[in-house]
């Protein structure tokens, strides 16, 4: 016991010995998570849009105005022709045009299903676009069953009233966070533990170690445990951070969240073990870290693309990828407020990939360093 | 049991290739071993075998009274060993190092502060004691190897080319220490392919493609081949050539 805290010990001055690790540890995730939190939002303000009114009408006019006040829009340019629109587009500010034809208000007093107004948006940028339509029909929509008279439903209108649960205002930290958590968590478990472990094969230190008394056991926890310690610690601040600063809710049990953080952490940390025997240099583990874990956990976790968009075949794949289940669990707990009772799926299936990953890592690393 | 080493037979085969084949030998506790060889003669994975970092084919081995196969734990405990990358942490300072290493191999608190205060005393490294050990020259870092390597008085300590790189006075200096801890009773058993070195063992065995072809103190072996040189009797013995 005393011969594996003299190497944890010495674990720890390497750590905190190496500036640049240190602040890889601890820059990475609060840049991260002010990254994805503020400046990473798909949440649309203020867009600019421009309007070509070739009705000149009351009613083109109150709706317009009704646009610009919603905060969604910010009025930049009056067109005064068709012709003017592909070149508003293309000097690439405005993202929305709203035309209004000629003899709208007309239209629309008469509660014409002649009525129409045309939006067109800039889909080079496809999710804005998308939203940017959306809001502006909402808005449309609403103005026309203000406008219409007491008593006259227009034929066959269904009032659709959508309701967000869970998240009312659409944050998006809501969605980021937990992938940030997910990311940071493997890439420095991961990453971390397997760089050291072939940085000691590479300075031939690995020879001594395993001539010395020390088991593997206890090299290999040795390495293990300082990290699993400093990302639980990173896990902390990320919450802490998404609670206090991102206002996203902790309506579940911070016991479970915690627990489940240092699940994960652990599931991180055999990765890192498995890439380790297998690189045999700091830059093979690095590659193999960010290639092997980071991606797949970025693009099919459904941090950033949903799963349910995706190919049959990579809705699959994304199956394995622990950092799914993780962010399922953690939206579960922090913004639903859902127990084990709910979340022991995910939750297995994470403690069977760690058990799983660690006796085959352990399997691994015996003969290889055996060389 | 006063033999520091024993290898009846002792074999490894990586595949088809044969790595060390069926070599025996005794080493006697207290003496200076040379184990020469070129590159890829058998050397290093004879001396991994008797540190435990290999598992043999077949053959038999003990070191320091312990049978390889069985009692690995008795021997980690009772051997050194220092590669040819001198196996320090170079983002640690010299003392930082010094107390790892005891502390691995199991001293207490007390021993580790009078070992770790007489190494740097011995070595001169007072001045950089808690300097990292990337700063020092290469001829330090190998006397602090060496050292640490030592640390734990072990029977026997095993010394895989450790001299590689190092100018002719740094290496001299270097066996001035290994000359001092035969002197207090540690076995030492190096591996090298510079033959001014070999010069400097009690005995030596010169390995060639995975056996032994001599055995002997230097002064006989050169007695045997009739050359004045250390070098002459490798020439003879691994290219087949005479030297001169």
């Amino acid at each position: 016991m005393k011969r594996f805290l003299a190497f944890v010990k010495k674990e720890f001055f390497h750590i905190l010995r190496d500036r640049r690790t240190l602040l890889i540890l601890f820059g990475m995730p609060l840049a991260m998570v002010l990254l994805f939190g503020f400046a990473l939002t798909n949440e649309i303000k203020n867009a600019k849009i421009a309007v070509l009114d070739l009705d000149h009408g009351p009613h083109s006019r109150q709706i317009t105005d009704r646009l610009l006040s919603s905060g969604y829009f910010q009025l930049i340019q009056n067109l005064n022709a068709s012709r003017d629109i592909e070149p508003a587009f293309r000097r690439g500010k405005v993202k929305l045009v709203v035309v209004f034809p000629p003899n709208f208000s007309q239209d629309f007093a008469r509660n014409d299903t002649e009525a129409q107004v045309q939006l067109l948006a800039d889909a080079s940028e496809q999710n804005t676009a998308i939203s940017l339509t959306n809001y502006a029909t909402n808005i449309i929509q609403n103005y026309k069953s203000e406008q219409a008279p007491p008593g006259t439903v227009a034929p066959m209108q269904i009032d659709v009233q959508p309701r967000m649960v869970f998240n009312p205002e659409l944050r998006g930290a809501f969605v980021f966070v937990p992938g940030v958590m997910a990311m940071v968590l493997l890439l420095v478990s991961a990453l971390m533990t397997s760089v050291t472990i072939a940085r000691e094969k590479e300075m031939g230190t690995m020879e001594v170690l395993m001539v010395s008394p020390l088991s593997q056991l206890q090299i290999l926890f040795g390495k293990v445990l300082p990290y699993l310690l400093l990302s639980f610690i990173n896990g902390c601040v990320i919450i802490a951070l998404g609670v206090f600063l991102l206002g996203i809710p902790l309506n579940g049990s911070l016991l479970l969240l915690l627990a489940e953080t240092l699940l994960f952490t652990f599931l991180s940390l055999s990765l890192g073990l498995l890439i380790s025997t297998i690189a045999d240099t700091q830059l093979v583990a690095m590659f193999a870290s960010l290639l092997v874990l980071l991606m797949p956990t970025i693009f099919l976790s459904g941090f950033i693309f949903p799963i349910e968009s995706m190919p049959r075949f990579l809705q699959f794949v994304s199956n394995i990828i622990p950092a799914k289940y993780f962010i399922e669990i953690v939206k579960g707990i922090m913004i639903k407020g859902i127990g084990l009772d709910l979340l022991w799926k995910p939750t297995l299936l994470l403690l069977g990939m760690s058990a799983f990953l660690m006796a085959v890592s352990l399997r691994n690393l015996k003969p290889r360093l055996n060389q | 049991m006063d033999k520091a080493v024993t290898t009846h037979k002792l074999t490894k085969k990586f595949g088809d290739f044969v790595a060390t084949d069926e070599i025996t030998f005794e080493v006697a506790q207290g003496e200076i071993f040379g184990f020469l060889g070129a590159n890829g003669a058998g050397k290093t994975t004879a001396m991994r075998m008797l540190c435990g970092l290999l598992t043999p084919t077949s053959g038999e081995a003990t070191v320091a009274g312990y049978d390889v196969y069985t009692q690995p734990e008795q021997i980690k405990q009772r051997i050194g060993y220092m590669s040819q990358r001198f196996s320090l942490y170079e983002d640690l300072t010299v003392r930082d190092n010094i107390r790892f290493y005891g502390g691995i191999y199991g001293l207490s608190r007390a021993e580790l502060k009078t070992k770790s205060a007489s190494i740097i005393r011995e070595l001169g490294l007072d001045s950089v004691a808690d300097a990292l050990v990337e700063s020092l020259p290469l001829g330090w870092k190998q006397r602090l190897a060496f050292s640490v390597a030592l640390i734990h008085d072990p029977k026997v300590v095993f010394l895989d080319e450790p001299t590689g790189g190092v100018d002719p006075i740094t290496r001299r200096q270097f066996w001035d220490k290994i000359y001092e801890a035969a002197h207090n009773g540690t076995t030492i058993f190096v591996t090298t392919h510079y033959m001014d070195e070999a010069e400097y063992c009690d005995r030596v065995s010169i390995m060639v493609d995975g056996r032994i072809k001599a055995l002997d103190t230097p002064t006989e072996l050169k007695r045997t081949y009739g050359v004045d040189s250390m070098d002459g009797v490798f020439q003879i013995l691994a290219r087949g050539t005479s030297g001169k």
